[in-house]
């Protein structure tokens, strides 16, 4: 079952800061449902082949058209957080 | 002669290129035509990951792909399909990366190779399609940078993947691998390889069975060798030391020509590939006969029919074909009519040189003028034609110019904005190679008027017929044969 | 004007006065509301009615208003998903089932509430707050698409659109009494629906009858080239509103009539089912041995895929952004304050099922289970044309009552999940009440088989009239 240290594996991961506090709130919640999942192991699968998409669609495309791009403007709206036209964010770290 | 390997060394490479000749992005229809525009102009709700958007999967991707795995002699996978690779970084805009995992679209293929002993086969492990991220701009420099800019314009650029096996045991054999890798590209029309950032490479090596050291985002051919040689040489250094080579990422500082560690994260970053399931599987091997039909004459074989149909040597071959485009203008030219042989010497040797000594970078063909663009500065453009060429190798054949005479009209018609002709150049600049009674008479007239050069030549100073010669060469405006002329010199003066 | 109007009803309204009023009526209800179904309601509803009174209300929807889930993309109007992360986001573009009711029409009135990012079955994890029941309004409405449903069953929208991936859709018809469908895997288009689980989930339509799910089915279904997973299909919806099940094979599943469901609701459905047999449809009790693992399998791969969906969310681009002295602070600070406790629990159990060691035993075994799920489906339904069962296995809960326990609530998905794994059609229909309650009967069908499914459900409503009850705390 997960553990602490899974548990702040998986936040880095997922790049959610989780407390001291929650971690061990998430442990006992997320092993309450893994310990549910587990009765999957009662199944035998070994020759069942995965279903990835319920629809068997093979090649779909688009041609190599060109269409429209949003303006510059548009693009930088729902941000306050930019420069020079660019997305800016703090050194990566 | 096998090749000795004597520090064990072993090189696989991964290359990304950019399909930079397709009009669109991988997943949507954003112009590819980003090079010179604003930041943040070339994107859609798809390339951007807006919440809710979906990609469709570009068709001339599919093709390039096979193209790709065509020429590498690779095999084309039955079915393919898109994984999702997850990471964060701030120039990836959905927090994953929509590439292919399992099933690439190509695996198994070769290259071969001039290697340090004869011909080396380097093997392609693989051959996928994935879409670029963004690009980072830091403020300030790397090491103190006070932020980053993102500029989405690159992101979703359709690129190919090809991984090789750590077939390549030097440096050198690293950068021929790319050459002709990015020769087989050029030829097959996908990629244009001028443009910045259409080809990026990481490497791996090792040395004597050891661990492997990556060395991440090179972007130029001579980076690569040169990357690869310090790298070898650091990690010969730290085992003479007494010391283990530690597997890591490194960064390639093209500056200072040296491999730096990149600062290590945290935790070990998991990719949790998964299949991608906004895009369903593709499967297209019948489109391998038809693709076929329209793949070019790929540069091994063109090279093997010029050394037959125009008879010429292997070296002035291999030049030829190095570029498709010049292989092409080679032969514009003798299809007028020039002595293959000669039109050889004359593009491989002397044109191509004088190329690139000008940094001056092959970049179209349209079957009258081969065009150059400035490798740093994309602005400056110039072309030769293929009639002014012929023109010149002609008139050299025939005697009427000297070689030396051939290369400054070459280097003038490099050099000067003006349109003229060789004839024109040749006739302003008097270049028409003297006739024969006008040397001798220079020869006559040199010797009357140099008394004491003559004498120190008849006396043993050699240098003093260099001189004479050169007199001569003064005399008659540089139109002489040098060689013609030292002749009759010695023949004057020693019967 | 009356307060429920059915689509028809609302055409006719409009020819009779205009688009205007009608629109102006309904945002006067909306204004008045108890239930907090609305997060955005558009200041461009009366602009747009007055606009198809002035071009002659061409379009099959002319001026008719209807609501749209807040996670679908409506131009120019905020779309939060129901979450803090998505603060002041509002999209460029149109999702393409957008696109299809502005050319028809149709008058936008406002985004609905929902829980977080799609991801519960009671619309209680909503950064907007909850949405009231309209029959009780100490009770949930269902989820995730509360707000839509509740909005027309409290008459503050005519129809609505919702979003479905383990039964968001029908989950919310059935505890708020109205009619809801989640569509056959690739019917109708996702392109501009914020995704939570790609492979399972769909658009459906909510409204108080049959005919208007069919009516907004012909505007909104239909093959669109920007999502590779649409399906190219031409069906006519209302055409098969027929009154006739005779010869109609009905299957009803025992596995969806397990021990949690509640007595009242057995009884409601098996008397539906009756009602079917006595209008000439026949049944059969029939097994689907691997139902009881679908609710897993689904649970997994939902959450592996909402953990991928969910990373383009971290501050940069839009959305809410909290401050860090790096960008990897700055994301991991941004998604822990953005995202609720139930979404952040998803993520991480969709990143452990997709980790490095657990890929196998978790996300590949549920995808095998799915396949084992699918092929109960395709076989029940080779022999029978439609399956009946209940919706939910408890009628609307109290709000507070269930969300201390994800597990609990994850169980009340029961018998709407496993149709989301196998990609077949399903509709919610309104077939009794327990204590006033509202209780859902769920017709599922085979792949893109709506015609009989809304000919099943529509013959249930000529012949009975559960759907002309109203919520009386609203009225």
């Amino acid at each position: 079952m997960i553990t602490k240290e899974d548990v702040k594996h998986i936040g880095w991961l997922a790049r959610i800061d989780i407390s001291e506090q929650e971690t061990v709130e998430y442990m006992e919640k997320l092993n309450s449902v893994l310990g549910y999942f587990g009765q999957l192991d009662e199944l035998k699968t070994e020759d069942v082949a995965p279903t990835y998409h319920v629809a068997e669609i093979y090649n779909v495309f688009r041609e190599d058209v060109v269409g429209k791009s949003i303006p510059q403007e548009v693009v930088l709206s729902n941000t306050e957080n930019k420069q020079d036209g660019a997305f800016r964010v703090p050194k990566i770290g | 002669m096998v090749y000795e390997n004597p520090d064990g060394v072993k090189i696989g490479l991964e290359i990304h290129i950019q399909l930079n000749k397709l009009k669109t992005k991988m997943f949507c229809g954003c112009s590819t035509d980003y090079h010179n525009a604003a930041p943040n102009t070339h994107t859609c709700p798809v390339c951007l990951g807006l919440p809710g958007a979906l990609p469709v999967l570009n068709k001339k991707a599919v093709e390039a792909a096979i193209k790709v795995g065509l020429a590498l002699e690779g095999e084309i996978a039955e079915e393919t399909q898109f994984h999702r690779k997850n990471y964060f970084y701030p120039d990836l805009p959905k927090g994953f990366q929509i590439t292919q995992y399992d099933f690439p679209i190509v695996s198994r293929g070769k290259i071969v190779i001039e290697g340090e002993d004869g011909e080396h086969t380097v093997g392609i492990t693989r051959a996928h399609m994935e879409e670029d991220p963004g690009k980072l701009v830091h403020i300030g420099s790397i090491e103190r940078s006070k932020g980053v800019l993102i500029d989405y314009n690159r992101s979703g650029i359709p690129l190919i993947e090809a991984v090789t096996e750590p077939d390549m045991r030097s440096p050198k054999e690293a950068r021929r691998f790319l050459d002709k890798f990015r020769n087989i590209l050029e030829y097959l029309d996908v990629f244009d390889g001028n443009l910045e950032g259409a080809m990026r490479v990481d490497a791996n090596v090792s040395i004597h069975g050891g661990t492997r050291v990556e060395i991440k985002n090179i972007s130029s051919h001579k980076g690569v060798e040169r990357a690869l040689l310090y790298e070898i040489m650091r990690q010969k250094n730290v085992i003479r030391r007494g010391g283990k080579v530690v597997q890591e990422t490194r960064h390639y500082d093209e500056g200072r020509g040296v491999t730096l560690s990149m600062r290590t994260k945290e935790e070990a970053e998991d990719y949790r590939y998964f299949r991608e399931p906004d895009l369903m599987p593709i499967r297209v091997t019948d489109w391998i006969p038809a693709i076929k039909e329209t793949l070019p004459e790929l540069p091994d074989v063109k090279r093997s029919r010029f050394m037959e149909q125009y008879g010429i040597t292997d070296m002035h071959a291999r030049s030829l074909t190095s570029k498709i485009m010049l292989a092409d203008f080679y032969e514009g030219v003798c299809a007028k009519g020039v002595d293959p042989k000669l039109a050889a010497t004359w593009t491989a040797d002397v044109f191509l040189g004088e190329l690139n000594y000008r940094d001056l970078a092959i970049s179209s063909y349209d079957g009258e003028k081969i065009g150059f663009i400035h490798a740093k500065d994309p602005r400056i453009k110039k072309s030769f034609k293929v009639s002014d060429m012929v023109e010149l190798v002609n008139l050299f054949a025939e005697g009427k110019i000297s070689d030396r005479a051939a290369v400054e009209v070459i280097r003038n018609m490099l050099d000067t904005k003006e349109e003229k002709t060789p004839s024109q150049i040749i006739e302003e600049k008097g270049l028409f190679k003297a006739e024969d009674d006008l040397v001798t008479k220079a020869v006559a007239e040199v010797i009357a008027e140099n008394e004491a050069a003559v004498q120190d030549y008849l006396g043993g100073t050699e240098k003093s017929l260099n001189f004479l010669v050169g007199q001569v060469m003064k005399k008659t405006k540089g139109t002489a044969d040098a060689k013609i002329a030292r002749e009759l010199i010695i023949k004057e003066l020693k019967g | 004007m009356a307060k429920w109007m059915s689509v028809a009803q609302v055409k006719e309204k409009i020819k009779e006065s205009s688009a205007e009023e009608v629109t102006a009526h309904y945002l006067e209800t909306i204004r008045k509301s108890k239930i907090n179904g609305y997060i955005t309601v558009s200041d461009k509803a009366l602009e747009q009615a007055k606009r198809t009174d002035s071009e002659g209300h061409n379009g099959p929807l002319a001026g008719v208003p209807i609501a749209i889930k807040d996670n679908i993309s409506v131009a120019g109007l905020p779309n939060s998903c129901g979450s803090k992360i998505l603060e002041g986001y509002v999209p460029p573009f149109n999702a393409h089932v957008v696109e299809k009711l502005l050319k028809a029409g149709a008058v936008i009135l406002g985004k609905t509430n929902m829980d977080e990012f799609a991801m519960g079955s009671s619309t209680e994890t909503s950064y907007y707050g909850p949405t009231a029941n309209p029959w009780d309004l100490e009770r949930v409405p269902g989820g995730s698409s509360g707000g839509s449903a509740a909005v027309v069953a409290a008459g503050e929208a005519p129809f609505s659109l919702g979003s479905d991936t383990g039964g968001s859709v029908r989950c919310p018809a059935a505890f708020c009494g109205v009619v809801g469908l989640k569509p056959t895997y690739g019917v109708i288009s996702r392109y501009g629906l914020v995704a939570y689980a790609n492979s399972l989930e769909q658009i459906g339509p909510i409204a108080n009858n049959v005919t208007d799910i069919a009516v907004l089915m012909d505007v909104i279904a239909g093959y669109d080239h920007r999502d590779s997973t649409s399906i190219d299909r031409n069906t006519e919806y209302q055409k098969a509103l027929v009154d006739n099940v005779k010869g109609l094979k009905i299957g009803v599943p025992k596995e969806f009539f397990g021990e949690g469901i509640h007595p009242d609701i057995e009884k409601a459905v098996w008397n539906a089912i009756h009602k079917f047999e006595s209008l000439g449809a026949t049944w059969e009790e029939v097994s689907m041995p691997n139902i009881k693992y679908a609710l897993a399998s689904y649970y997994i791969i939902a959450m592996s895929e909402a953990s991928s969906n969910l990373a383009r969310f971290d501050g940069t681009r839009y959305g809410f952004r909290e401050s860090g002295e790096n960008w990897h602070a700055m994301v991991s600070k941004t998604r822990a304050e953005g995202f609720g406790s139930e979404v952040k629990r998803r993520i991480l159990l969709g990143t452990y099922a997709l980790s490095a060691g657990y890929h196998d035993k978790y996300y590949l075994k549920a995808l095998k289970v799915r396949t084992l799920v699918k092929q109960d489906f395709d076989s029940v339904l080779s022999k029978f044309d439609v399956l009946m069962a209940p919706t939910m296995p408890t009628p609307a809960f109290k709000i507070g009552e269930k969300i201390e326990d994800p597990l609990t609530l994850y169980l009340s998905d029961v018998n709407t999940c496993p149709i989301n794994l196998a990609g077949v059609p399903s509709i919610s229909v309104p077939c009794g009440f327990t204590d006033g309650l509202p209780i859902g009967l769920q017709i599922i069908g085979r792949p893109f088989d709506e015609p009989t499914v809304l000919r099943a459900a529509y013959t249930f409503e000529q012949n009975t009239d559960y759907h002309t009850k109203r919520p009386p705390e609203v009225a």
